[in-house]
């Protein structure tokens, strides 16, 4: 077990580097200069010079990946050119709302998908089950963005229940949470389809094997086989399409907050594309990347405390 | 001959309707799908304009006839694309084995760590946004995909004999490749393709929602879209239609995928 822990950390690490290298050098080798692209055609020569020396364009590229890299590792991701304050601030300000977002889509999601996809099982063949699968092959077609300009029609436009999108602030935590509800539930219907379905499908492995039937012939009532045997043996496939989800789930929320006008990191990336922002977009991609890459090492962690036969066998 | 799926039979309707739309809006729509008219905006639908007219009085059927097409081109270029040069590197992983696949296989990793909306705002932050961009993300998150399917397709063919016979009688390891294993696994990528062309479609309209992909006036269902959106209290349909379509094609080619994947897969079915 120490060994799997220890060559998938390894890699872990190795990966974020990876990462950092290919998002480096799309946005600093590709052709183009940086410094024109921020000031515009019409940028004097001297002020091109001093924000070339600013953004330290004038230094050899390995040197100043290695500044960024070695920046980032404590939290400095450079000074925002359209904002003139540092990144991290920006970030600072805007990340928890994109990380409340992401949690309760997160929530939201697994309950109905789980929820959704052991009625499916549990009715296999029959009514329920067609239907619910039905309703996810439908919903993976879906786009999120759509989605919530559907959600939006109905409960903002027409019946007013709830605001089309904007954010109070938390200081008005009533509005606020208010404000999350289209977000979240756009966000977590369209990754539920998906989950709903791997839960499907990985409750009726488990319901075929032996130890079921076993449970069921000994007198326990199906839903106790269900929650207490059939579930915690269907949950690996679970768990790794959960991983695999929060990464789109992360994506998707620059998506949902674009959509919704929330002042999270989603909307601070697509106002620094339209600014030329590029140190503040390249600090936020690597941001989600990053988030990509750990939600994926977090799941191979979850493997180990889920399934005893892996310490075992390592 | 068995039956088939029913999954493939739907699928394969609304691709045609799909495509067939795209085919058809090069030699015909109902108007030019650009032709203003200030003065007749957001029509009702009639006999004149089959789904009304939007903001700026163009018929809203041709544009969303003329996007099935940018929907159907960009989901095409950037899936070969990226499919030519995953299984390119699929092929060459399991041909040579050892450092070269580990290192290929890594490589991939790396890029699934890019999902195709991150890998556009890297490139429309240093090229300004296009529909090139978008071509260009797609095609990439592709590469990674491909590469694993056509490596672990690749890797069984690898160890049957008749590769083995191949590699007796000299021939060398690109030959076996593109003679022997490539045409053997040609069912489970074509699958793949299928059920790619599927995450292209959402995600040019994702991108060209949020304004990455085509720049006005080319028309996009998900440009369509976000123009609708400020516009939801005076003509809510118009934030309806492009979605709609969006729906067909997607679950069209999913379908479609799955249905192939039934039919040249058969230890799946028992789970359906």
């Amino acid at each position: 077990m120490g060994y799997f822990l220890f060559r998938r950390t390894i890699s872990f690490v190795l990966t974020l580097l990876a990462v950092s290298v290919v998002v480096f050098a799309v946005m600093n080798i590709l052709p183009g200069d940086p410094a024109l692209s921020i000031l515009g055609l019409d940028a004097t020569e001297d002020a091109l010079a001093a924000l070339r020396e600013e953004l330290g364009l004038n230094e050899p590229v390995l040197s100043r990946y290695l500044a960024w890299i070695a920046g980032a590792v404590q939290g400095d991701f450079g000074i925002s050119q359209s904002f003139r304050v540092p990144v991290s601030e920006l970030i600072a300000e805007r990340l928890p709302l994109t990380v409340s977002l992401a949690i309760s889509g997160m929530v939201v999601t697994v309950i109905l998908a789980v929820a959704l996809g052991v009625a499916a099982a549990a009715n296999h063949g029959k009514a329920g089950d067609w239907g619910i699968m039905f309703l996810s092959q439908l919903g993976i077609a879906v786009p999120a963005f759509w989605l919530s300009i559907l959600l939006v029609l109905l409960f903002a436009v027409k019946l007013r229940w709830l605001p089309p999108g904007g954010f109070p602030g938390w200081s008005e935590p009533a509005a606020a949470v208010r404000s999350l509800i289209l977000p979240t539930v756009a966000l977590a219907l369209v990754q539920s389809a998906v989950l709903a379905r791997v839960t499907r499908s990985s409750a009726l492995e488990v319901m075929r094997l032996d130890y079921i039937r076993t449970a069921r012939a000994m007198g326990f009532s199906r839903r106790r086989v269900l929650w207490r045997h059939v579930l915690p043996n269907a949950l690996i496939p679970i768990v790794t399409i959960v991983g695999l989800q929060f990464a789109a789930l992360v994506t998707g929320t620059i998506v949902i907050e674009n959509v919704f006008y929330l002042p999270g990191l989603g909307r601070l990336i697509f106002q620094s594309i339209a600014n030329r922002d590029l140190p503040t977009v390249q600090a936020l991609v690597m941001l989600f990347a990053a988030i990509v890459v750990t939600a994926n090492f977090i799941v191979d962690l979850l493997y180990l405390a889920i399934d005893p036969r892996l310490k075992a066998r390592s | 001959m068995t039956r088939l799926p029913p999954n493939l039979i739907i699928g394969a309707v609304l691709v045609a309707l799909v495509a067939g739309t795209a085919a058809l809006s090069l030699v015909w729509t109902p108007h030019d799908h650009t032709l203003l008219n200030i003065r007749g905006k957001f029509a009702p639908p009639s006999e004149l304009h089959w789904l009304g007219t939007d903001q700026l009085g163009r018929d809203v059927f041709s544009q969303l006839m003329v996007a099935a097409r940018n929907s159907v081109a960009v989901a095409l270029i950037s899936v070969c694309l990226g499919g030519v040069i995953g299984v390119a590197l699929g092929l060459l992983a399991s041909a040579m084995g050892g450092v070269v696949e580990d290192v290929i296989m890594r490589i991939a990793d790396i890029g699934f760590a890019f999902p195709a909306l991150l890998f556009a705002i890297m490139l429309a932050a240093v090229f300004g946004p296009s529909l090139m961009v978008a071509i260009i993300a797609i095609a990439f998150i592709n590469i990674p995909v491909f590469a694993r399917v056509t490596r672990a397709s690749a890797n069984q063919i690898w160890t049957r004999e008749y590769v083995y016979a191949a590699r007796a009688a000299g021939m060398g390891r690109v030959t076996i490749s593109r003679d022997h294993v490539l045409p053997n696994i040609a069912a489970p990528i074509i699958v793949q393709a299928t059920i790619e062309f599927a995450i292209a479609i959402l995600a040019e309209a994702a991108l060209s929602y949020l304004g990455l992909g085509a720049q006005p006036p080319a028309p996009s269902w998900g440009r369509m879209l976000s123009e609708a959106q400020t516009l939801m209290y005076l003509a809510p349909q118009l934030a309806i239609y492009p979605g709609l379509c969006i729906v067909t094609a997607v679950l069209g080619f999913s379908l479609l995928g799955d249905g192939l994947r039934d039919i040249t897969d058969p230890r799946l079915v028992r789970q359906r």
